[in-house]
């Protein structure tokens, strides 16, 4: 297997991408504005269901009932998508899948492909494999479409090109549109979109989708939008090519009674989301009449293998951890190099890539105050905290002996013993003479390992412990 | 490749060596609210998403219908093979589906009229389903202008009512409101691929 596109290739280790994200004050001012919008309607739209804790925790249920289970759920959903008309591929990493695809759309004949907004999609890189192929793969959502338009990476699970705003998109549209849009108002940028598209959903012959849910009982696939450019890649095309993750199963179609009352509500923070597709195999007359589905693992079985960190194999990637992180409004999406960022990012990505002693990926654990934001809104309550902290243990066991581990066992030494750990305390408030004004923001190595990301706080002049003894002793 | 798919299922099983216990799913969260007038709710809950809805005694519809398509210029109207023949009313030439209609036929049409399956009315959803005065889902689809009738027995209160009364491999879909993107400044706007404007007949019976 080669390295799992899931992270970029090149991408800076996360304090320094986060460090030169920081420095976009346009970058700051549109995430905040964003991030702040959707946070205040999610809370209201959740406050509207008196059942949602129970719907979080039938959630959280069913999805590990998937993840126990899932050699069989795979096994039965495979027989039905079979038994109505369809077609099931089964592919161990990106590089399999693209070659899936690939093939599939050759043999349709074509050299162009829509494409529903899909992260598995995005994950394995499909655009730049069916690219190098020689065929194009043509973005419709229209976050996707800025960024593919912008030559850009994407900065959010649900909207892509959250970091950029209206102005900036009217400049893309402008710069790779035949027809201009008439202002920068959203609503003329929308139609701008349409204008761009809508040839090309009409005459389209194959369209590569993900999907959101599979059941596993009756093999019907859920897609869930807003534009409806999902509706049109669903139903236009002769060929229709889902690349779905192994872990996106549910076991029976009442299980959606569940997630689409959890999904929307949690994602784009509506009573629901203004279009939802369900197809099964291929419908006579309705629709694509060949229908292909490519079951995809691509690191989820290395995540499923960890007792602690598989939870987050129950993410439905509705992005309200992003929304609600202060670390994600800070820095954007793209500091983290990867298709996944933000906090699911953070315990995601490092599991696809399933290497800690790659250093990015390594990186991502840390880019995290364990403020539990995340874990809070939650739809399926993956203890995001929990994990983070699992993991930055595996990536400091996969340093070996460095100044991180030396240090933690320095302490280690220093807490078990009270003289010692007073006397260490008297030497680091020495440590205030170098800097008068309050805060160290440079200490220097191995001390530098912490200042390059963070500022120390000055020792006080006494420890606690000196003082209690001097006044109350 | 066949092959493929034994080296995926035995990675699972691998992993999941220690087999984790599940227990029963809770399903202790509602499925059906009291949520008082369900007409009114799904009327107010679609009006939300900028459709246009209105209520009408079931022998007023086709009045309705022509009423609301003559106020929109709307003269080329698609309509599944199954449309009652009340509806197709006079002042607007009616594409039949049957036999079926081109991408460009549909494209080039000032609407479509359809019946709907199940309406919900919490989300103010409507779910068609291929079935009774739907016909196949391009048709909602291409054209710009949708209009939907509902009849009152149709209507549920939550989505698990919902759910229920649909059957999962016929093609459904949900509509909420016409097409819409938040995908500008993460604000909702109306009016992208599907059909930009959505009316809703309620039919009392």
């Amino acid at each position: 297997m080669g390295s799992n596109p899931v992270t970029w290739l090149g991408s800076p280790v996360f304090p320094k991408a986060a460090k030169a994200a920081l420095a976009d004050t346009q970058l700051r001012r549109n995430l905040r504005k964003a991030t702040h919008t959707i946070r205040d309607k999610r809370a209201k739209a959740v406050a509207e269901l008196p059942d949602w804790e129970q719907l979080r925790r039938a959630g959280e249920a069913i999805k590990d009932d998937v993840l126990s289970n899932l050699d069989t759920y795979l096994e039965r959903i495979e027989a039905a998508v079979t038994a109505r008309g369809g077609i099931v591929h089964w592919a161990l990493d990106a590089h399999e899948a693209n070659e899936i695809v690939l093939r599939l759309a050759r043999e349709a004949g074509t050299d162009e492909v829509v494409k529903v907004k899909s992260m598995a999609t995005a994950e394995i890189g499909l655009n730049e494999a069916l690219e190098a192929g020689g065929i194009r793969a043509v973005e419709t959502d229209l976050a996707e479409l800025i960024v593919q338009l912008g030559n850009d990476r994407p900065s959010h699970i649900l909207v892509p090109a959250i970091h950029r705003n209206r102005s900036e998109i009217k400049e893309i549209f402008q710069r790779e549109m035949a027809e201009k849009p008439a202002s920068d108002e959203p609503r003329d940028l929308a139609e701008a979109a349409r204008r761009h598209l809508r040839r090309k959903f009409l005459l389209a012959r194959v369209a590569v989708s993900g999907a959101n849910f599979g059941v596993a009982d009756t093999g019907s696939i859920v897609v869930v939008e807003s534009e409806g450019n999902g509706r049109m890649c669903l139903t236009l095309p002769e060929v229709l090519i889902t690349v779905m993750g192994i872990e996106k199963l549910v076991p029976t179609w009442r299980d959606l009674e569940v997630f689409l009352q959890l999904l929307p509500r949690s994602s784009t923070a509506e009573r629901m989301n203004p279009y939802t597709s369900v197809w099964t195999g291929v419908t006579p007359g309705d629709g694509p009449q060949q229908f292909h589905l490519v079951l995809l693992d691509n690191g989820r079985t290395d995540a499923l293998a960890d007792r602690v960190g598989r939870q987050a194999l129950r993410c439905i990637r509705c992005s309200a951890c992003l929304n609600v992180c202060p670390v994600y409004e800070r820095t954007g999406g793209q500091a983290y190099g990867s298709v996944y960022p933000g906090p699911i990012g953070a315990i995601l990505s490092p599991q696809l890539v399933n290497d800690m002693h790659d250093k990015q990926a390594a990186s991502l654990p840390y880019a995290s105050s364990l403020c539990g934001a995340c874990y809070e809104v939650c739809p399926v309550r993956i203890n995001i905290p929990e994990v983070l902290v699992h993991l930055r243990a595996e990536a400091v066991e996969a340093k070996g002996r460095t100044p991180e581990s030396v240090g933690m066992a320095a302490l280690g030494w220093i807490f078990n013993d009270a003289r010692r750990y007073e006397n260490a305390q008297k030497v680091g408030s020495l440590a205030r003479h170098l800097a008068p004004s309050g805060r160290i923001s440079s200490l220097p190595w191995p001390g530098s390992k912490w200042t390059s990301a963070r500022d120390v706080p000055t020792p006080p002049a006494e420890s606690f412990r000196t003082w209690w003894r001097k006044n109350r002793g | 490749m066949a092959d493929t798919r034994s080296v995926v299922l035995g990675r699972i099983r691998r992993a999941l060596a220690d087999r984790p216990s599940v227990e029963a799913i809770p399903r202790d969260y509602d499925l059906s609210r009291p949520l008082g007038d369900l007409v009114e709710l799904a009327a107010e809950r679609i009006a939300d998403y900028r459709a246009e809805v209105h209520q009408v005694a079931s022998a007023d519809v086709p009045a309705k219908i022509a009423s609301l398509l003559a106020a929109r210029g709307a003269t080329r109207m698609v309509g599944p093979v199954d449309l009652p023949s009340s509806w197709r009313v006079d002042g607007a030439e009616w594409l039949i589906d049957s036999p079926s209609l081109s991408i460009d036929q549909l494209d080039g049409a000032d609407g479509v009229l359809t019946g709907c399956a199940v309406a919900i009315a919490e989300t103010g959803t409507l779910v068609l389903d291929g079935g009774e005065a739907q016909g196949r889902r391009a048709l909602t689809l291409v054209p710009d202008y949708h209009l939907c009738v509902v009849r009152t027995d149709q209507i549920v209160g939550i989505v698990p009512e919902a759910l229920a009364r649909l059957e999962p491999t016929r093609p459904l879909t949900f509509i909420s409101g016409p097409s819409a993107t938040s995908d500008i400044e993460l604000d909702r706007v109306e009016g992208v691929h599907g059909p930009r404007t959505l009316h809703v007949i309620i039919a009392v019976t």
